[in-house]
């Protein structure tokens, strides 16, 4: 009973330490923000309840799009080598194959209709400033068309298997133009340089960072990356919840392989340990009886 | 040379030329602990066991580390947590492991302080073992600059910083120990050497001297109580082990210390395993990036408190700066345990809360250590820079007046 109120008193002092060092410590130094938003409830540009045609959307992408955009699995190749088109407009244009199923549907017609408001970039590209973004703004275009668009992305856009493999293509599609993922072989498509001078600082290789930010961080940061980290140059890439939680998986995938195996490990250990711990125990009592 | 008669066996063989009899005797069987103990007692077990399990994980995450500060991040966090078969087990059992050894040495530490166990003859005992915590400092700081990640780096940074702040010296000394004007490649390689060689082996020393310090003034018990252990011994070795007040080493306070070690381990591996952020904090997973300050910098959770002793004096007082007085008052900290026997006054060997002063002391020092460590972590802005500074005047005001309460306590029990 006297050790059993030992314990109690070192187990009370430690959990409180513990409580103010760690749980207390991280809200104090990380306060909580709004939960990730997958409506993009912010834009309304454009009124997406309109059904999209996808013939008149295949149209208007060839006569809008392919000039500055590869669409490889519709059959339309880059225009010129990463390099090159990193030159000539800062960064890769992304190749739309993926687009349709990617990016929320909200999200995507309001970035056509004006890329920077949808980015949340207009501290970086503020109206008539020196700097303006590679790619125009459609506002000209009817919502109409604007949603016909978003039909034809939509229409030509592959599944992927809900696996390592299908979480690749999702993070190369969303993340891949600028940040490189060392501990998945994978490298940036526009070199760094380039991306250094366009971003204005290298954007960071992403290896570790399921561990060092952490899922639900990444959750909030890749939905609106200045709620986190106000006027970061890192666009709002507008992901809809499933491939957002692709590109995490992914991350988990690279940067912390082993987590299946920890776990199971983890398991078989401590069974292990609670058999020793019964078995001493057991004998302490064989042992002890002798002598009280 | 003495005469050897042919061995009628093995045993017998190495028996002549080892004395295996009497050594196990002396070490395991007949070497005497108190009966009136608690689990607390386990905690000297239970720090040997994780100092082998530090230097045997050290020793598989050695094979592979590199110790280079464009290779080091990499092959702690790919080479080993990735690709070599259980290195992210070693790693992980070495990084908790690394931290949960400072609260069993804090548990351990204050076991002693509670139940007296460093006067009268156990003066040496405590000092060795405060030499081992300063050794255990250097090594948790050390080893914590391995994997080059922004902590690693910016605590490194940190905490060679105050060595610059001694007078004349000062500077010249910071250079020395960085081994360049920042931390850098050459940081890092020294520090490598110290955590990996120099320090292991002065541990392995020190912990010889703690145990044999241990040897003659004896175990401590529950109560305090000084009994003559050579006429305990003889009632347990003539059958009465019962009414003897001792008992030996092995099998019988072993059977307890690993019984309490199981339930630690189960603890220990639950961490390891399942909730290890504590002792790997996720800023740490950054590299180490020399451009690029963290919001927030903090040392590992074991040395907050007397970081926060440091920090504590952030305005300048009489005319001398509060970098100064904080400089003063840390290094007042890390030492003045060490001299804990002569500034206990009292000549009471008693758990704490059966001394009329005593008890308070020790439970206010408590409380106070532990807003330090909080407090230590927490960023030092507003309301609170002031917690800051009124815990760490009440530390150093409680270790000034313990020489005066336990006087005071002295002459109210008179002198028993």
């Amino acid at each position: 009973m006297k050790e059993l109120k030992i314990l109690a008193v070192i187990a009370t002092l430690v959990g409180i330490t513990y409580y103010g060092i760690e749980p207390y410590a991280h809200h104090v130094m990380h306060p909580e923000v709004k939960e990730a938003d997958f409506v993009f409830a912010d834009l309304k540009n454009v009124d997406t309840k309109l059904a999209g045609n996808v013939e008149n959307g295949k149209t208007l992408v060839e006569a809008n799009c392919l000039a500055c955009h590869a669409i490889e699995k519709a059959g339309h190749p880059a225009m010129m080598p990463n390099a090159d088109a990193a030159a000539s407009y800062g960064v890769v244009p992304p190749d739309l194959s993926h687009a349709g199923r990617i990016y929320d549907k909200n999200y995507l017609a309001n970035f056509i209709f004006d890329p920077v408001s949808a980015m949340h970039l207009s501290h970086k590209y503020p109206v008539g400033g020196a700097k303006t973004f590679p790619m125009p703004s459609y506002n000209w275009m009817t919502g109409q068309e604007i949603m016909d668009v978003v039909a034809y992305l939509q229409s030509i856009a592959p599944k992927v298997a809900d696996n390592a493999e299908g979480h690749k293509v999702t993070f190369e599609s969303a993340c891949g133009r600028c940040h490189s993922m060392k501990y998945g072989q994978l490298e940036a498509t526009t070199s760094v340089d380039t991306i250094k001078t366009y971003m204005g600082a290298t954007p960071p290789d992403l290896s570790q960072y399921i561990k060092s930010r952490g899922e639900h961080y990444l959750h909030g940061f890749i939905n609106d990356p200045q709620v986190l980290l106000a006027g970061t140059s890192m666009p709002r890439v507008g992901l809809n919840e499933k491939a957002q939680e692709e590109v995490i998986a992914y991350m988990e995938e690279t940067g912390d392989r082993k987590k299946a195996e920890r776990e199971e490990t983890g398991l078989y250990v401590m069974m292990y340990t609670f058999v020793f711990a019964m078995l001493a125990y057991l004998w302490k009592r064989k042992i002890w009886s002798e002598v009280h | 040379m003495a005469e050897f008669k042919p061995a009628g066996s093995m045993y017998e063989w190495f028996d002549q030329r080892l004395g295996i009899d009497k050594f196990l005797k002396v070490m395991m069987t007949e070497y005497w602990i108190p009966k009136n103990i608690n689990f607390l007692w386990a905690m000297g077990v239970l720090l040997t066991v994780m100092f082998t399990i530090l230097l045997i994980s050290g020793i598989f995450l050695l094979m592979y580390y590199k110790p280079d500060m464009n290779m080091a991040f990499d092959s702690v966090n790919y080479t080993i947590m990735q690709e070599v078969g259980y290195g992210w087990l070693f790693r992980h059992i070495h990084a908790v492991g690394a931290s949960v050894v400072f609260l069993i040495i804090y548990i351990h530490m204050f076991t002693g302080i509670y139940y007296g166990s460093y006067k009268k003859g156990r003066e040496l005992i405590w000092i060795s073992g405060m030499l081992l915590f300063v050794l255990f400092s250097a090594e948790g700081f050390s080893g914590y600059m391995l994997p080059w990640g922004q902590m690693s780096y910016w605590a490194a940074y940190v905490i060679t910083e105050i060595f610059g702040g001694i007078p004349v010296i000062g500077g010249d000394l910071v250079v020395w120990i960085r081994g360049n004007f920042y931390v850098s490649d050459s940081t890092l390689t020294r520090f490598f050497m110290l955590h990996v060689l120099l320090i292991p082996l002065a541990i392995l020393g020190a912990i010889v001297v703690h145990f044999y310090a241990l040897r003659f003034p004896h175990v401590n018990n529950e109560e305090g109580e000084f009994f003559d252990f050579d006429k305990e011994a003889d009632k347990y070795l003539a059958g009465d082990k019962k009414g003897s007040k001792v008992v030996p080493f092995w099998p019988v306070f072993l059977s307890k210390d690993f019984f309490v070690l199981g339930f630690f381990l189960l603890f220990f591996f639950y961490l390891v395993f399942f909730h290890y952020d504590f002792a790997m904090d996720p800023v740490n997973f950054d590299k180490a990036d020399n451009l690029k300050t963290p919001a927030h910098i903090y040392p590992e959770w074991y040395f907050l408190w007397s970081y926060e002793v440091l920090r504590g004096f952030f305005f300048d007082i009489a005319g001398i700066s509060g970098k100064s007085l904080g400089l003063m008052a840390f290094a007042f900290a890390n030492a003045i345990f060490l001299v804990l026997p002569w500034l206990d006054r009292s000549p009471m060997v008693k758990p704490a809360n059966q001394r009329p002063y005593f008890k308070y002391w020790f439970w206010f020092l408590m409380v106070d250590l532990m807003v330090l460590t909080v407090y230590g972590k927490l960023p030092p802005t507003g309301a609170n820079a002031w917690v800051g500074f009124a815990s760490s005047i009440t530390f150093l005001t409680l270790f000034i007046a313990l020489p005066f309460i336990t006087k005071a306590e002295a002459k109210k029990v008179g002198g028993k």
